[in-house]
């Protein structure tokens, strides 16, 4: 019943998005702006003939392996901060600093550094992706009650029993907010990666439909990468459920 | 140094299972400036519920986390069937007083949680986790989650939980003070069937009068900051009298009195 209408809810202000933008396009807004349905025909082209797919291809090697290293180390080194003062002291301001670093003025330290390849990129996915993972793992973890882990220790636990049964899961909404997060991060630093150093997948498309007025295409590149960081986003959302079934009932310990 | 030199002298022998089932002697705890308790000295005979009974602040959860092992003292011991305290101990269970629940586990697991950190087999722990809720009234709850219980239900889930790794001691945090008036009496109620049917010793920390002497073989009266035991109370004439006639029963307002006079001088 309520996912019926929260599906309804979404389909109906998706209508409403497209349909305003449809309209600003033929007034039209400005002249490089393109209709809806224009930008919808350009990506069915650009699918039919392979471009697409090539184009996701080529950007998903550095966005993939971003992202996994962000996240398998990130939650790491979270988990680590949020348990020892000392390595917060050590860390944690590495991270703060990283998620305020103007992210352009790196990349041509990361170009001399690391080339052009496929290893600047990963960086550029690292650095977008990292430091929110790292910071919302270790409050996560430092803001676990308490009473849980003195209850924890009171029936026994050992130490790896308490941050497998009861910080991971006391902290594992937050964890995954964090990560969730961290990969639309990640998705912001592939495009940039491919707009700043090559020009290649989907940042190729952008930059070259732009480069020749192909404004449609541009924009259709654009919705793609938008849609696709959405539906993974839900495939996560979908994976905490699994994991984590419950976890973010709330604390009923008034 | 002068025990090293004398140990080969033959010793007293100890009797196998000392009565008091715990000790705490000559116990101190700081809290970097604040002194909590200052040499404190009390024996908790077995079998018998022993009440830790002072105005809030006085040091009786202190006391209590201090005999659980989840606090140092700052000098002094703590002894358990003889043995001294070092962390806490399978002889040991502890309720608490806001409850801590895994709110993210149901009853069931919850009230196993005990035994799934000792490696209990899952079916075993299950089984026996099962019968605690039985016994604490919770049967037909096993699959519901703390936040779908009432304060008082979630009160039986921590002491179900305590019950199933089968302690011989049950240090009890002031249990049913976030509990309402009339569930408090049935707890109260429960609990001396309780120490009446399990062979168990308990330590009960309560700030109510009337609590203590109701269910108490024993109360312990703790004087505020640095607090230290100013006397000690057996309510030995209105045990097993039955629980519903406790409460009309002269002696036991006598007692309930005699302690509100000790404690009036304190309680501004
Ligand atoms: N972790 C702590 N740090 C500093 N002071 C504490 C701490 N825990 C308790 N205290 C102080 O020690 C005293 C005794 O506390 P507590 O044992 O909780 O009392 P009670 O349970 O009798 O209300 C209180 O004055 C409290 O402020
Ligand atoms: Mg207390």
């Amino acid at each position: 019943m309520t996912s019926y209408r929260s599906l309804f809810l979404k389909l109906l202000s998706a209508v409403l998005v497209f349909g305003a933008w449809e309209i600003a396009g033929r007034i039209p807004v400005s002249y490089s702006f393109p209709t809806f349905l224009d930008t919808m025909s350009a990506l069915a082209a650009l699918t039919l003939d392979g471009t697409m797919l090539r184009a996701y291809a080529e950007t998903l090697q550095p966005l993939a392996v971003g992202v996994t290293i962000s996240a398998v180390f990130g939650i790491g080194i979270g988990l680590w901060v949020g348990l020892s003062a000392r390595f917060d002291w050590l860390f944690s301001p590495i991270f703060i600093v990283m998620q305020a670093a103007p992210l352009a003025a790196l990349i041509p330290l990361l170009v001399m550094a690391y080339g052009i390849g496929l290893t600047s990129k990963v960086f550029v996915v690292c650095i977008m992706a990292m430091p929110v993972i790292v910071l919302n793992t270790g409050a996560a973890v430092r803001n676990t009650p308490s009473s849980l882990k003195e209850m924890g220790k009171a029936f026994l636990a050992r130490e790896d029993q308490i941050i497998l049964k009861v910080i991971i899961p006391a902290a594992s909404p937050v964890i995954f907010s964090g990560l969730r997060l961290g990969i639309s991060a990640g998705f912001i630093g592939a495009i940039l990666a491919e707009l700043k150093i090559t020009p290649t997948g989907v940042g190729d498309i952008i930059t070259y439909s732009r480069s020749i007025a192909d404004y449609p295409s541009m924009y259709a590149a654009i919705f793609s990468i938008i849609l696709f960081a959405v539906l993974f986003l839900n495939l996560v959302e979908r994976l905490e459920f699994i994991l984590f079934k419950g976890n973010n009932r709330g604390y009923v310990s008034d | 140094m002068a025990m090293s030199q004398i140990s080969d002298a033959p010793r007293p022998i100890r009797e196998p299972a000392p009565e008091n089932a715990v000790v705490a002697r000559n116990v101190s705890k700081h809290y970097g400036p604040v002194e909590a308790l200052r040499d404190l000295t009390l024996e908790f005979p077995r079998g018998q519920l022993t009440s830790l009974l002072g105005p809030s602040g006085c040091g009786k959860t202190t006391l209590l986390k201090i005999i659980a092992g989840l606090l140092e003292p700052t000098s002094g011991e703590i002894l358990v069937n003889g043995e001294q305290v070092t962390g806490p101990g399978p002889d040991r269970a502890f309720v608490f007083q806001d409850f801590a629940l895994l709110p993210w586990a149901n009853v069931m697991r919850n009230v196993a949680f005990g035994l799934e950190l000792r490696g209990v087999a899952r079916s075993e722990r299950e089984a026996i986790a099962e019968r605690y809720i039985r016994d604490v009234g919770l049967a037909g709850f096993e699959d519901s989650y703390p936040h779908q219980l009432s304060g008082g239900m979630r009160q039986r889930v921590g002491l179900a939980r305590a019950l199933s790794v089968d302690a011989q001691v049950l240090l009890m945090d002031e249990p049913f003070s976030a509990v309402d008036e009339q569930t408090r009496r049935k707890f109260q109620e429960d609990l001396l069937a309780l120490v009446e049917n399990e062979n168990k010793t308990f330590i009960f920390v309560t700030h109510s009068i009337e609590e203590a002497v109701y269910v108490s073989d024993q109360i312990a009266i703790l004087l505020p900051r640095p607090s230290r035991v100013s006397e000690i109370i057996r309510p030995s004439g209105i045990r097993g009298k039955g629980a519903d006639n406790i409460r009309r029963d002269p002696e036991y307002l006598d007692i309930v009195d005699r302690i509100w006079a000790s404690l009036r001088s304190y309680v501004e």
